[in-house]
């Protein structure tokens, strides 16, 4: 069984479509990232996951139940940690995280809620109003409090939007863990590193539209050029005309030729060309470019940072 | 550190949560929701049982104090209820709080019940404080106790209802004070707090039979001091009708997440 699963998922406001026809799954203890640009509908569909949205047209289903006739069931397998920072400033942390655990119909458990605090770095400041926390804080308490009732899914609308690197990657090696434990996990990131090393499978989003949906790795290699940089040992004087389909490019005075190898196509094919032509290598490397390439392929957007 | 499959689920523990929340947060501020109403209904007293009181005389057999006592008990029933569930729903929508109700299993019956209760437990915290600072200035003869008791528990639930409906179509805070300053104090005051309507002359006095507040305050007082404008029967039938009208409004209007859900 799938831990989510979205098929057919509309949604419109004042009559523009934000997401439209929209299904993917996401399977039981991956990492699984939804990315595209401000307005592609990311959010929309993780707020109609939640319930925060209410549906246009199709279905979602947690875990096999339905999420709007078993609400109740769905919404307790489920932990959000909103984008916006969501607090209550009349209550302190230890209060609101005590709290938060009885809205899912689940009794508090100290022994938890103190791991959570724990792991967290929220101890020194449980006394602390949520309006004296700084901003990297309630983030931190934004996780503890999805997670207090122990959720099967837990969804991240990009948590780490304004958080600084080391908060950013203590953050990520949290979400690791409690994924290695088997909590499945659906985030949303604009730090596509971070997505391309995090995320199991990749789903990409743009103007409402699911546009691919891969294996990250897969999608990556699929997707993205690689370059071949060979080291000759004769320099040449000018580009070979046989492999202008490969875009060449000559630097360090003819020693070192560029060429891109487009997605799909074989380096051996084109190392056999090479060789045909008499070059003699001297060394190779390749570079090969990353998720945020891809992303800026298939969406046409020059990437988020 | 593993987040095990989640614990037993206990239906109405959201609800008593939620209760328990919102019991919290005007206590958390119980100088604004709690003490200023108190102090508010006290001048009042003072006003008019200690210094006017003793010079009027509005109904026949009755000190002023007497006659007014009543209805500034349920003035701050109904103030403070209003205020409970429209402003802390409203804060939650405005500061976008309310997502994290929204997320929970917390269904659309248990959301209305708790905000009621709290507010009726608020509103009925100060109405019974403004009794007891109120035997300093007169006697009641509380001529039908438990009738008051249903009548103030009425008007609390009736306004708890009315601040829910007031919160989720307010757009700004603006909007939220013009009902209470616009809708609810004229009516109140108009309603019969101060003076009997059947001294009014006409058309004015028939013109108070439409104010549903009149019912509230009416029924209050006759049950305490034993004489109204209505019988108890047309007090209870027409604020309960109003109270159910009102529920039913709120229910639809969080049922279907207006406002709440986009």
């Amino acid at each position: 069984m799938d831990a989510l699963t979205i098929e057919n998922l509309c949604k419109s406001f004042d009559g523009k479509p934000a997401v439209r026809d929209v299904s993917f799954a996401i399977r039981q203890g991956e990492i699984f990232g939804l990315l595209g640009p401000n307005g592609a509908g990311k959010s929309t569909t993780i707020n109609m996951i939640a319930g925060v949205v209410r549906l246009g047209a199709g279905q979602i289903t947690a875990f096999g139940y339905d999420n709007q006739r078993d609400y109740r069931y769905t919404r307790r397998m489920l932990g959000v940690v909103h984008q916006e920072v969501v607090i209550d400033n009349f209550f302190t942390v230890d209060q609101a995280l005590r709290l938060h655990a009885g809205y899912y119909g689940v009794k508090d458990d100290p022994a938890w809620r103190q791991l959570l605090i724990e792991r967290l770095g929220l101890e020194p400041h449980l006394d602390k109003v949520m309006l004296k926390l700084s901003g990297g804080l309630k983030r931190r308490f934004m996780i503890a409090k999805a997670l207090i009732h122990r959720p099967q899914l837990l969804i991240l609308d990009e948590p780490t939007a304004g958080v600084d690197v080391e908060l950013r990657h203590g953050l990520w090696e949290f979400v690791r863990e409690i994924n290695r434990q088997g909590t499945t996990i659906l985030l949303t990131t604009h730090y596509l590193e971070e997505a391309e090393e995090m995320c199991d499978r990749i789903a990409i989003m743009n103007h409402g539209e699911l546009i691919a949906l891969e294996d990250t790795h897969d999608l990556v290699r699929r997707l993205s050029n690689r370059q071949l940089r060979l080291w000759l040992e004769q320099p040449l004087a000018e580009q070979p005309a046989e492999l202008k389909n490969y875009s060449p490019q000559l630097k360090e005075d003819g020693r070192l030729l560029l060429l891109n190898l487009p997605a799909g196509e074989s380096a051996g094919h084109l190392l056999n060309q090479i060789c045909s032509l008499g070059l003699n290598i001297s060394d190779i490397e390749t570079d090969q470019s990353g998720l945020e390439e891809v992303f800026i392929q298939l969406t046409g957007m020059k990437g988020f940072n | 550190m593993m987040p095990r499959t989640p614990d037993k689920f206990y239906p109405w523990l959201p609800f008593w949560t939620l209760l328990r929340k919102e019991v919290l947060r005007f206590c958390r501020v119980s100088t604004q929701t709690i003490l200023t109403p108190i102090v508010t209904a006290s001048l009042y007293l003072f006003v008019f049982g200690a210094t006017l009181g003793e010079r009027l005389t509005v109904l026949e057999g009755f000190s002023y104090a007497q006659f007014v006592i009543p209805g500034l008990i349920i003035m701050g029933v109904i103030n403070n209820s209003f205020a409970n569930t429209s402003s802390s729903l409203f804060m939650s929508r405005y500061l976008g709080g309310i997502v994290d109700l929204l997320v929970t299993p917390v269904s659309p019956p248990q959301f209305i019940l708790a905000y009621t209760l709290a507010a009726m437990i608020r509103g009925m915290l100060v109405g019974t404080v403004v009794l007891m600072i109120s035997t300093l200035f007169a006697t009641l003869p509380w001529e039908a106790p438990l009738f008051a008791i249903l009548m103030a528990m009425i008007a609390s639930f009736l306004f708890a209802q009315f601040g829910l409906i007031a919160a989720i179509y307010a757009h700004n805070f603006d909007t939220l004070s013009m009902y209470s300053n616009f809708v609810i104090l004229p009516l109140i005051y108009l309603g019969g707090v101060f003076y009997p309507v059947s001294i009014l002359p006409d058309p004015w006095g028939k013109l108070s039979y439409l104010n549903p507040l009149f019912y509230l305050i009416d029924g209050f007082r006759h049950a305490i001091i034993g004489v109204g404008d209505t019988s108890y029967l047309v007090a209870f039938g027409v604020s309960s009708a109003l109270a159910i009208g009102l529920f039913i409004w709120a229910a639809w209007l969080i049922g279907q997440g207006y406002r709440l859900r986009s």
